[in-house]
């Protein structure tokens, strides 16, 4: 029975120490921002957790512009991470023009970027992992996956070159989502012999026995005490990835078996409990609320990036951003069977701040040699920014929709509500890289089909609820799908299938009509034997034939927000 | 995004355009039909006798991975049979689970197909003689946007 003294103790304690005694939104805006700030902590109890996630490959230091546009519903409607702009600004008292509104917003990006300079680098990553293990060695590392994915580097080596940079940092743990897009056989490979950590997913199931198909968590020894870290898989991976890459394998929310692991993890002596988590936010915060016992969730997948953490009972549920821009640090205090006190940090990864840890960096380079040349081909120029995180559009999306419907030949482009893929700042080179930041992944197809006007209405309803149910458990946590050539009108609060709304095809202003028939084009399908060149191929030759290529924000979306 | 096209259409995309049609078409008359099948079937097992909630669990995925062969397990102490009643199938009555009084458990797992989202039903007759009833909805999604 927790006394409710117990949970204004931890809660206050948590409170209190929340930005580690070093507010760096406030020490950048006097613009003294220096690598000791960044990493003050005050160290405090006695067991460290360092948490990253949904790094999507990224080896080298990024630009990543957050969404503009992140609308929350039922629950979680105008809650944190729900916040976008100057209303995420308020609610956190962010500064104006602050290294902090840089880091967490899309206000006035592309000036503070060049303020501020790009974020994240697996070497920066290394530098800021080593110091907080200075201080506190027996630190544990977790992954939160989408680790294996997003990058050239990443696709040509099977997910090698990441599995490695991993194993350096010192990794105690991991889940997964993406990782299963490598294939199966490729994953297991990966457990089996080339990670040096344990890859946990508490609701990875055999398909035909329903059967635990990996380790549910593992106990580790920290500070004097039993800590358990439980792994949470992203619980829609068949769905929105395609299920036969990893044929035999059930995933879902699970609760209930949620519930059963972490009696389990006290039952074999637990005084901490870590769930590692490839949820997402809403879906985390519901089940801190419904599954008891657990003090922390690292929560990952939708690349939300909090500067505290979000309690919910006795759970502080953390979240820790992608692309490598960010590095969370935890210390909690473990006293008597039980979580004290909570002190969190959410870490910026600025480069130009965070010196490289020059093993890491040499580890990096050496991955990336055999690859240098592809990497490094100048296909273009950017004319505007481009980007890709907003639940509705992104720059680079319109972009690659463009490139779908003039390579392609097609009235109207789809591209997939991905979220990972990093942003480029206007009169920049366009690489090779940068392309395969956005597309790189193991079914790139693009392909060319036709969809009548009722088919393409029942697939933006149904990727519309997918992102609005109101049940977070229902949610799969990407953004909406994106489309080049057509317009539409949402209301979110509609009732499943009846919020997409006066579809048109921009070309000549008519409606969409459910019988008629329209060639599409898009890529990254989830269905097997798919023909089409790859998605960056496209790209890169639509690209190359620009020349410069600008975006503005599209407003081919038209949203009634709740 | 999941390829709809009619050269290769598989299974899973069958499912879809059917999900798609219906949603579109959302025929009153049908759904009347199918909410008349359901009175009757609960009635059938009841005799009209008032329903409880709690007493009776039932585990399904949120959404179904593959809408043919959805897994749901169902749970009553104490209770000699529960009814599974899918809502949204044209013939939504899945089965009956009968426990004898030696059961050690009252509980039986097994997988149905499922033609669209819908509110799966379990109601159990327990052991005093009431029945309890809970429900969740499960969605068929076409799904491959995530990420």
């Amino acid at each position: 029975m927790i006394a409710r003294r117990d949970f204004l103790q931890a809660a206050m304690a948590a409170s209190a120490i929340w930005g580690g005694g070093a507010n760096w939104s406030r020490l950048a805006a006097q613009q003294r921002m220096t690598q000791d700030d960044l990493l003050a902590f005050g160290t405090t109890g006695n067991v460290t957790l360092i948490h990253v996630t949904d790094i999507h490959a990224q080896l080298m230091p990024v630009w990543f512009r957050e969404p503009g546009v992140n609308i929350g519903v039922g629950a979680a409607a105008r809650k944190p991470p729900h916040l976008t702009g100057d209303a995420f600004s308020r609610y956190y008292g962010i500064e104006p023009n602050s290294p902090a509104q840089y880091a967490l917003t899309s206000e006035d990006f592309v000036a503070l970027a060049r303020a501020y300079g790009q974020m994240g680098g697996a070497d920066r990553i290394a530098t800021v992992v080593k110091a907080i293990r200075a201080e506190r060695p027996d630190a544990l590392l977790l992954d939160g996956g989408d680790t294996w994915q997003g990058s050239l580097t990443a696709l040509r080596t099977g997910g090698a070159d990441m599995v490695r940079v991993f194993n350096a940092l010192g990794t105690d743990a991991m889940t997964g989502h993406w990782e299963f897009t490598l294939g199966l056989d490729r994953v297991n490979e990966i457990i089996g012999g080339e990670l040096d950590h344990p890859f946990l997913g508490a609701n990875i199931f055999d398909a035909e026995w329903d059967e635990p198909a990996y380790e549910p968590y593992t106990m580790f020894e920290r500070g004097g005490v039993p800590v358990a870290v439980i792994g949470q898989a992203f619980p829609y991976t068949p769905i929105a990835n395609p299920d036969w890459l990893f044929p035999g394998l059930s995933f879902g929310v699970r609760e209930e078996r949620m519930a059963e692991v972490v009696r389990q993890a006290r039952a074999a002596g637990a005084q901490a409990v870590i769930l590692l988590s490839h949820n997402g936010f809403d879906v985390d915060r519901k089940m801190a609320a419904n599954v008891p016992g657990i003090d922390v969730i690292l929560s990952g997948h939708t690349h939300d990036a909090l500067p505290e953490p979000v309690v919910v009972g006795r759970t502080h549920v953390i979240a820790s951003g992608s692309h490598g821009k960010f590095v969370s640090r935890v210390d909690l205090d473990v006293r008597d069977g039980e979580v004290r006190a909570v002190a969190h940090k959410l870490i910026p990864v600025f480069s130009d701040v965070i010196a490289p840890d020059p093993d890491m960096a040499a580890l990096v380079a050496a991955e990336r040699a055999p690859f240098a040349e592809e990497l490094g081909e100048v296909i273009g120029r950017t004319g505007s920014l481009l980007y890709r995180r907003g639940n509705f559009n992104g720059t680079w999306d319109d972009l690659i929709c463009r490139a779908l419907l003039e390579e392609r030949e097609a009235d109207i482009a789809l591209s997939p509500g991905f979220r990972w893929g990093a942003s480029l700042l206007p009169d920049e080179d366009i690489t090779r890289e940068d392309i395969f930041n956005v597309t790189a992944m193991t079914y790139p197809e693009a392909y060319r089909t036709q969809m009548t006007g009722q088919q393409l209405h029942a697939i933006l309803e149904d990727v519309a609820d997918n992102l609005f149910h109101p049940d977070p458990y229902y949610q799969q946590g990407g953004d909406m799908v994106r489309v080049g050539g057509m317009g539409y009108r949402i209301d979110i609060a509609a009732a499943p299938g009846r919020r997409i709304s006066e579809m048109t095809l921009l070309s000549t202003g008519a409606a969409i009509a459910p019988s008629a028939t329209y060639n599409v084009a898009g890529w990254a399908s989830v269905n097997e034997g798919v023909e089409g060149p790859p998605i960056w191929d496209v790209v890169e030759r639509y690209v190359a034939r620009t020349g410069t290529v600008s975006a503005d924000a599209s407003d081919v979306v038209q949203v009634v927000a709740p | 995004m999941r390829r709809i096209e009619t050269m290769h259409v598989t299974r899973r995309d069958s499912l879809a355009l059917g999900l798609g049609a219906a949603a579109l078409a959302a025929l009153p008359l049908r759904a009347q039909t199918a909410d008349a099948n359901i009175e009757a079937a609960v009635l059938d097992f009841t005799g009209d006798a008032e329903l409880k909630e709690g007493g009776v669990t039932l585990t399904a995925p949120e959404i179904a991975e593959n809408g043919n062969t959805v897994p749901i397990k169902v749970e009553a102490p104490g209770a000699s049979e529960i009814l599974v009643l899918a809502a949204g199938n044209p013939n939504p009555e899945v089965g009956r689970f009968a426990f004898g009084p030696l059961a050690a458990s009252q509980y039986a797992s097994t997988r149905i197909r499922l033609a669209q989202t819908q509110d799966v039903i379990a109601i159990a007759k327990l052991g005093d003689g009431s029945f309890a009833r809970t429900s969740q909805e499960v969605k068929v999604t076409i799904g491959g946007c995530g990420g």
